[in-house]
């Protein structure tokens, strides 16, 4: 069944609110979702002062600064600070976004973060992705050929490769999944945007010859038709792509099978 | 605790083969009542405040009735195939099936009274 409340044992309560730093005049508060497995404790908010005067423009570089300087268990992921790696998916200010290129003066008022929504969570705001991977995984993210490989490349017109554009870019950093209401209730049986988005990025591909057994592994009415499309996926995907239209184009292929 | 590989919790069953119909469908009916259902406002919004005798005689011509007909008909299997999904949506295991045959039966039934009906005051 839908989870229209959250289990006892994931019940927010309210945190510690840490000292505002000394000297400061230029703060803002920043609240952050806290949970550690060890402790046995429900998850909690914690409250932040940080001095933008001496903080970096990004939400990263908030949470940077506070693990630095204020907190040292704050856990958190994150690598290439540009928005390529992926890693620091968080949700902020109600929207699912990487922590790198989302500025805090997009935000109005207290910022507050949590991990991405409706996954298991390891630590603090890291959700556990184990499963998003697999099923990442599961629609084959490689070139499949049967043709005997060329002596020199795959060729590949420029208008086929066109076709790739708004597809390579997506970083896997399951903002979208994460967004998506059938993705939270069917998570299990149902692709999500994302690995959805991946599926289309190879059915399209000129050169994959495997076009046949793809759209055959997507055909269920769970892996592929949980897509309503509601759009969260679009709206919130920080690189700005559009995992909605690409499910459309795979269920357009489909129906091309069919009709 | 299981202790299934990443991989296969992911693969789970594999693909059902289906449900490119279902879409279909679901394309076909909507597309049928973008046309019926403008022009069942139409023949029934004529047919309100009638007298008994009237509003028959009205039915019993074969334009109002067939599209009255065809409404109900195309109607609830497009809502027949909706609710499906919606069941899909929020429920699981032996839940979702049960309410699956509950909702289709619902449906059938709804449709029949409501084509029985008209049939009785067209003929």
């Amino acid at each position: 069944m839908a989870q229209l409340t959250l289990p006892k044992n994931s019940r927010m309560t309210t945190g510690k609110t840490w000292p505002k730093p000394e000297g400061a005049t230029n703060l803002r508060k920043v609240q952050i979702y806290r949970w550690n497995p060890d402790d046995g404790q429900n998850p909690r908010l914690d409250t932040y002062w940080v001095d933008m005067d001496s903080c970096g423009p990004m939400v990263l570089d908030a949470l940077i600064k506070i693990k630095n300087e204020i907190d040292p268990t704050l856990t958190f992921r994150r690598s290439c600070r540009e928005g390529i790696c992926g890693s620091c998916a968080m949700n902020i200010d109600g929207i699912n976004t990487l922590a790198c290129i989302y500025g805090l003066d997009e935000i109005d008022g207290d910022i507050r973060i949590y991990p991405l929504p409706h996954m298991p969570v390891v630590k603090d705001l890291i959700p556990d992705l184990t499963h998003f991977y697999a099923q990442h995984a599961s629609i084959m993210p490689w070139l499949e050929t049967r043709t005997n490989r060329p002596a020199k490349e795959w060729k590949q017109s420029i208008e086929d490769r066109k076709k790739l554009d708004g597809l390579y870019e997506c970083v896997m950093c399951a903002s979208c999944s994460t967004a998506c209401p059938s993705y939270w209730w069917n998570g299990d049986r149902y692709l999500g945007p994302a690995a959805l988005l991946h599926a289309y990025r190879w059915i399209i591909d000129s050169r994959d010859e495997a076009t046949g057994e793809r759209l055959d592994q997507l055909e269920d009415p769970f892996k592929l038709y949980r897509c309503h499309t509601i759009m969260n996926c679009a709206k919130t995907c920080p690189k700005g792509l559009n995992p909605a239209a690409a499910i459309a184009h795979i269920k357009k292929m489909m129906l091309d099978r069919v009709v | 605790m299981r202790y299934l590989t990443d991989r296969k919790r992911a693969t789970g069953l594999g693909s059902a083969h289906s449900g490119a119909e279902h879409h279909w469908h679901m394309i076909v009916t909507s597309v049928l009542l973008t046309g019926l259902v403008p022009m069942f406002v139409f023949t029934f919004g004529l047919g309100l405040g009638m007298e008994y005798d009237q509003a028959a005689a009205y039915y019993s011509r074969p334009f109002p009735a067939i599209i009255g007909i065809l409404t109900l008909l195309v109607g609830f299997v497009h809502f027949r195939s909706g609710v499906q999904s919606a069941i899909e949506d929020y429920t699981h295991g032996f839940l979702r099936k049960a309410l699956i045959i509950a909702a289709i039966g619902l449906c059938y039934t709804l449709a029949a009274i409501g084509i029985f009906a008209i049939v009785r005051i067209a003929l």
